[in-house]
């Protein structure tokens, strides 16, 4: 079995969850991968203090997609608080593949908008 | 037994890195678009440079400094008689990005103003089109757009309709571009917009390491290109201008070795080419450029371009076997240099290069910094293979291979 392209992550790049708009919402952020022009939108509903759901939209390369998409199910019901401290390593872990120094941006690309729609600090996680 | 292409050369053992291997396999390199391998007699002029003639140049009395000055000035007069052109105008920049801003600063901030436009095409790389947008916003000038076609080539009618319009002071644009591969008719536009009374400029970045190139023909009034595209090192790059031009124009950057004479409050400058040349110039890197174009010239550009023709014959031809696989720019291998850019149905580019690389293969994918050109196309990005002079049908078969293998981990 491939080690980046595992069964898990290609179920998710072609079957993601939680991709599309959401209207109304509360806050929104859309961020771009310089290295290749992909983009990543997200939006986000808000219900007392927490995530209550949330789409991704955009396109990009399996790991940004499937990293969005695992990333959807474990932000929904999240407080809202909490999302805005998630860093880099929590990302990477829930992935649960090993990712190069260039693809780290795929994998990090939702977090980034996540983050600048709830904190308005649109840095790459750190 | 690996089928060998017709016409194609079989140089591989000049460039020293295919000795080695990546990841226990065999270096296949098809991303020369980005930059070339080096042949062994290119590493070997820079070192022998470094090692045994190394000194500033201009204004050294003694002998090592004199033996660095005739290295340079030999490296000149080379990589000028190269293309056609004359030592004194050829100026050696940090790379094409450099040649363009120069022009967009030197000639550019002196000649164009409000209710001018510049034109370029939708083609560009961001080297011949970010010098461009910022030179009209800071004059109020108008950068417009030829359009590229659905075959990924531009129109001589449309240029026409552009220039009649009256405005255009400037055209820029690639000799082939990077993304589409298509090769641009160089003299037809020239002749058309010198009629009309503007400038051209030329990015003949990944024309010169390809084919013959005589700027005496192609007509232009600016051509740059790279060093390091064209087997030569990094941090050496080429712009040729028309004498009467750069007579005229001020410098782009300032400091030493470009002055005649500097006094507390006023200077004069140096004569051509040292006027463009700031500062102490890449010497050992424009001596390994001298090294490259000797090589290329040994090899002949006609069978260089013979040899990236039938390659890129049997790299469409067998890409076509991939399913879901779309090439982008002309499909005929006579108008295109040896670079194919496409996107596989139901596998991102950086997917694909990373399936790729699986099999010991280099490609790029991403925008090829060429951004408004992948909107023009529709497409976020897309991988490019391209080829140098270096490889051979087992490079694209093994590309091909490696492609058939990424579906399959897909399951396509």
């Amino acid at each position: 079995m491939d080690d980046l392209y595992r069964d898990y992550i290609l179920e998710h790049y072609k079957r993601p969850r939680n991709f599309g708009e959401l209207a109304p919402h509360d806050l929104e952020a859309l961020e771009h991968n310089p290295l290749c022009g992909d983009e990543l939108g997200v939006h986000i509903r808000v219900k007392d203090g927490r995530i209550e759901d949330l789409r991704f939209h955009g396109h990009g390369c399996a790991i940004s997609q499937a990293s969005a998409s695992i990333a959807s199910e474990e932000l929904k019901g999240m407080d809202l608080e909490r999302a805005g401290e998630l860093d880099a390593d929590w990302m990477i872990e829930l992935l649960g593949i090993p990712v190069s120094a260039t693809r780290r941006k795929c994998a990090l690309l939702n977090l980034k908008a996540v983050r600048g729609a709830v904190t308005g600090d649109n840095a790459w996680p750190s | 037994m690996p089928q060998v292409v017709e016409g194609s050369l079989a140089v591989k053992a000049d460039f020293p890195i295919f000795a080695r291997q990546i990841g226990g396999r065999r270096l296949v390199y098809l991303d020369s678009g980005a930059t070339s391998q080096k042949p062994q007699s290119v590493i070997d002029a820079q070192a022998e440079h470094l090692r045994s003639h190394n000194a500033n140049v201009h204004r050294g009395v003694y002998a090592l400094a004199q033996e660095a000055d005739a290295a340079y000035d030999q490296a000149r007069r080379k990589v000028a008689s190269f293309v056609g052109g004359q030592p004194q105008t050829t100026i050696f920049t940090k790379n094409v990005t450099e040649a363009i801003n120069l022009v967009a600063y030197s000639w550019g901030r002196a000649n164009v103003g409000a209710g001018d436009a510049v034109l370029i095409t939708q083609m560009e790389h961001h080297a011949n089109l970010v010098p461009w947008q910022m030179l009209c916003r800071e004059r109020s000038a108008e950068l417009r757009y030829l359009e590229v076609d659905e075959r990924g080539e531009l129109s001589l009618e449309a240029l026409d309709r552009e220039l009649a319009r009256g405005d255009v002071k400037l055209v820029a644009f690639a000799h082939v571009s990077n993304v589409l591969g298509t090769i641009n008719p160089v003299a037809e536009m020239t002749a058309r917009i010198r009629a009309a009374g503007a400038l051209s400029l030329v990015d003949g970045a990944q024309a010169v390491p390809q084919m013959s190139v005589d700027l005496q023909a192609l007509g232009a009034d600016f051509y740059g290109w790279t060093g390091h595209k064209a087997l030569g090192p990094t941090g050496v790059g080429v712009l040729h201008g028309r004498e009467e031009l750069l007579e005229q124009m001020e410098p782009f950057l300032t400091g030493g070795d470009m002055i005649a004479s500097v006094d507390f409050q006023s200077v004069s400058w140096n004569e051509l080419p040292y006027k463009f040349e700031a500062g102490t110039p890449p010497i050992a890197e424009a001596v390994g450029l001298g090294a490259a174009v000797d090589y290329l010239t040994a090899l002949g550009m006609e069978r260089v371009r013979a040899h990236e023709r039938s390659l890129t014959t049997y790299m469409l031809a067998r890409l076509a076997e991939v399913p879901g696989l779309r090439v982008v720019g002309p499909p005929e291998p006579d108008r295109r240099g040896g670079l194919a850019s496409f996107t596989i149905e139901g596998i991102h580019p950086h997917d694909v290069a990373e399936l790729a690389d699986r099999g010991g293969v280099c490609i790029r994918a991403g925008h090829h910094c060429a951004q408004p050109l992948m909107r023009c196309l529709g497409v976020g990005a897309t991988a490019r293979a391209s080829v140098g002079v270096y490889n051979d049908a087992a490079d694209i078969d093994a590309l091909v291979e490696a492609l058939l293998a990424g579906r399959e981990i897909f399951e396509l």
